[in-house]
């Protein structure tokens, strides 16, 4: 069974060559942390994002492990090097098969 | 006159079984063993270390001081680095020494990050002391800390 859901990636479309960009990633996602339990006792199982990567130009530059400590709807901020223009992919896999891919340009000047 | 006294009293001891009673539910609800012990993270950040020296400095962690609920607590770690090809952060771990499972998160960095800086959300289960250990590319450790008052943790509520 594959899930996916919606993702949003906020970062400038233009850039200065070897200038430092900033870069949010959101995903939607419960992370249900498998510590919860509902009224009758019952334990709800773990359904968490694992990880997070992002490929400048199918290069790998950042990457992040979630554990259940990280709060429903996963953002994540963080900078890369404008180095050339291209685009970047960001891949959220994640409990139950879950997978999510967005995509961004850039250009660089 | 009279009646109004009553009344007055009345409603006092009203308030002090209210507050007796949230007392009770306190208790009641507050799962003590599901809380992992401040092993458990000493555990965790030797697993990271392989039982390296970590030394304290370089790392700066960002956390409110006072968080009114645990469920949702902005984290921003950041280290001292050049981020050159001979000198970076290669990783950056985030332990809670209350949470039940104290990893929080793990970012693994490159030279093209450019700074090593990162923000996200994560869940403190408890009032208590957030570790930050930076794992640079010539193996040394760092480690930074922040304290965190919580007043309504994450985790134990139930649905």
């Amino acid at each position: 069974m594959s899930k996916t859901s919606r993702t949003s990636i906020t970062m400038p479309a233009t850039a200065k060559k070897d200038s430092i960009i900033e870069i949010r990633a959101i995903a939607q996602h419960d992370m249900e942390s498998g510590f919860r339990y509902t009224e009758d006792g019952k334990r709800i199982p773990r359904d968490i994002i694992r990880t997070f990567t992002c490929t400048y130009n199918n290069v790998e530059v950042f990457k992040a492990d979630f554990y259940p400590g990280i709060g429903a709807n996963p953002l994540i901020i963080f900078t890369t090097i404008a180095v050339e223009s291209g685009s970047l992919e960001f891949k959220w896999a994640g409990d139950g098969g879950y997978e999510a891919v967005n995509q961004a340009r850039i250009t660089v000047s | 006159m009279k009646n109004m006294s009553i009344r007055t009293l009345r409603r006092d001891w009203f308030k002090q079984a209210r507050n007796l009673g949230l007392l009770a539910l306190g208790i009641c609800f507050n799962p003590i063993s599901a809380f992992a012990k401040k092993e458990d993270a000493l555990a965790a950040i030797q697993k990271i270390s392989g039982g390296a020296p970590i030394r304290t400095g370089k790392v700066t962690l960002t956390i409110p001081p006072l968080v009114e609920n645990g469920n949702l607590v902005v984290l921003k770690v950041s280290v001292d680095s050049p981020m050159t090809a001979n000198n970076y952060v290669k990783a950056i771990h985030v332990i809670a020494e209350a949470n039940p499972l104290p990893n929080i998160f793990t970012v693994y960095l490159t030279p093209r990050s450019g700074k090593a800086l990162v923000t996200t959300r994560v869940r403190l289960a408890d009032s208590q002391i957030v570790w930050a250990i930076a794992q640079m590319n010539d193996g040394s450790f760092w480690q930074g800390s922040a304290e965190t008052l919580v007043t309504l943790s994450a985790c134990t509520e139930m649905i």
